[in-house]
């Protein structure tokens, strides 16, 4: 069964957040999908390059308020 | 094919140190093969039990680096290491001189290197200097 994980990244700044979700992923199963929640603007570009890069999916990106909520699937 | 870095550390100041920390965490956790080759003033902030902060290049460092949330250099390189195999090797001429020995070094450092072998190694990878 794949698990929804929120990943709490707001107030650190670059590279915390993306280092934060690479730790998480890397205990994840494949087929779980991750939520990073950051503050920090360069996470929006950052996570979905680094995304594309390892090959996992990008599922969903957008800005609340201040928080962006990145989502990430586990592909592999 | 893997994307290989090689990060030269040699100074002691916060900005560069924390700019290298950067470099090798994101690249190699995100799969690149990444060498940190630490010498000169670099060396001593690395070694077990030292915490003192680096001195500041400028205003950046002395205020921005220090706000709560922002990773510091000695946590990005165990991250490195530990999320990204990174190899962080201390310079052998820097160990040498500054009388230390493998072991007296934070538990993610690799043996004393010498440049010889580094520069060997680093041969056709992008190549940072701080």
């Amino acid at each position: 069964m794949s698990e929804h994980k929120i990943i709490d990244a707001k107030n650190t700044y670059c590279p915390g957040p993306l280092m934060e979700l690479i730790r998480c992923m890397k205990q994840a199963e494949v087929g779980d999908t991750l939520e990073l929640l950051s503050t920090d603007s360069g996470t929006a570009n950052d996570v979905p390059e680094w995304v594309a890069k390892i090959g996992h999916e990008l599922v969903h990106s957008e800005q609340i308020d201040d928080v962006w909520h990145v989502t990430v699937k586990k592909i592999k | 094919m893997t994307n290989r870095i090689s990060i030269i550390c040699m100074s002691g100041e916060h900005e560069k140190l924390q700019m290298a920390a950067m470099v090798a965490s994101v690249g190699a956790a995100s799969g690149d093969d990444v060498t940190v080759f630490f010498s000169m003033n670099a060396v001593k902030y690395f070694v077990k039990g030292n915490e003192d902060s680096a001195p500041s290049e400028g205003e950046f460092g002395a205020t921005a680096l220090g706000r709560e949330g922002v990773p510091t250099f000695r946590d990005l390189f165990q991250q490195a290491a530990e999320l990204g195999d990174a190899a962080l090797l201390p310079c052998s001429m820097a160990m040498d001189l500054l009388e230390l020995k493998d072991g007296d070094l934070m538990g993610e450092f690799g043996q004393s290197t010498g440049l010889t072998k580094f520069l060997s190694d680093a041969e056709g990878s992008q190549v940072f200097t701080f």
